[in-house]
């Protein structure tokens, strides 16, 4: 719908449901900019052996409705162990 | 209808044209978005000047055919060899991890 108003809380929930994302952070950027705006981080094990064009896909799939409410939308994907590697 | 699929058309000869094109909000000189403007900067740090460059915001029709065209739901699309690259991001991750120098190079380009 068109009034649909896409929060943080909502695009996690719908990462970690389609995705099986075991880390998430949403990053609401809508202050920055003009309109709805995002940034996320997504940590799947669906990630793995696929090359980042094809994760983005399945990210903007998940988020195909929200993604028409958006604005601006920022998304780095990592697989678990890309994610263990960035943290140490 | 006609129009849209003869875009689709031209869309398929207009990312094959050229070994780099952009679709940009806006234009290398002047870009107007943060986005784009991250893109034209990237290029431009691996010495990528020579690039065909399409204004989305000249023109709705091709702003929503992009889209479509590349089944991606924004603007910046990066193309090299007329395969699609990807968007801000993408384009980011591969400079970062230096994918970028790498596919560069597949285009007979040095950075």
């Amino acid at each position: 719908p068109a009034d649909m108003a896409v929060t943080s809380d909502h695009i996690r929930d719908r990462l970690i449901q389609e995705l099986g994302a075991v880390h998430v952070v949403v990053e609401d950027t809508s202050p920055n900019r003009c309109a709805a705006s995002f940034k996320v981080l997504v940590v799947s094990p669906q990630f793995e052996g696929k090359p980042l064009l094809q994760r983005h896909r399945m990210v903007n799939t998940c988020l195909a409705e929200e993604l028409k409410e958006i604005h601006a939308f920022e998304q780095k994907t990592l697989t678990p162990e890309q994610w263990e590697k960035q943290k140490s | 209808l006609c129009a849209a699929s003869d875009l689709q058309k031209d869309l398929g000869e207009m990312v094959k044209k050229d070994k780099v094109v952009v679709f940009m909000k806006g234009t290398p000189a002047q870009p107007m978005c943060g986005f784009s403007n991250a893109v034209v900067q990237i290029l431009r740090m691996h010495g990528v000047d020579n690039y065909a460059a399409y204004n989305v915001l000249d023109d709705q029709d091709l702003r929503q055919g992009v889209k479509v065209f590349s089944n991606w739901p924004t603007v910046p699309q990066v193309y090299f060899n007329g395969e699609f690259v990807g968007g801000c991001d993408i384009l980011l991750q591969m400079h970062q991890n230096g994918d970028l120098v790498d596919e560069l190079k597949k285009l007979g380009i040095r950075s």
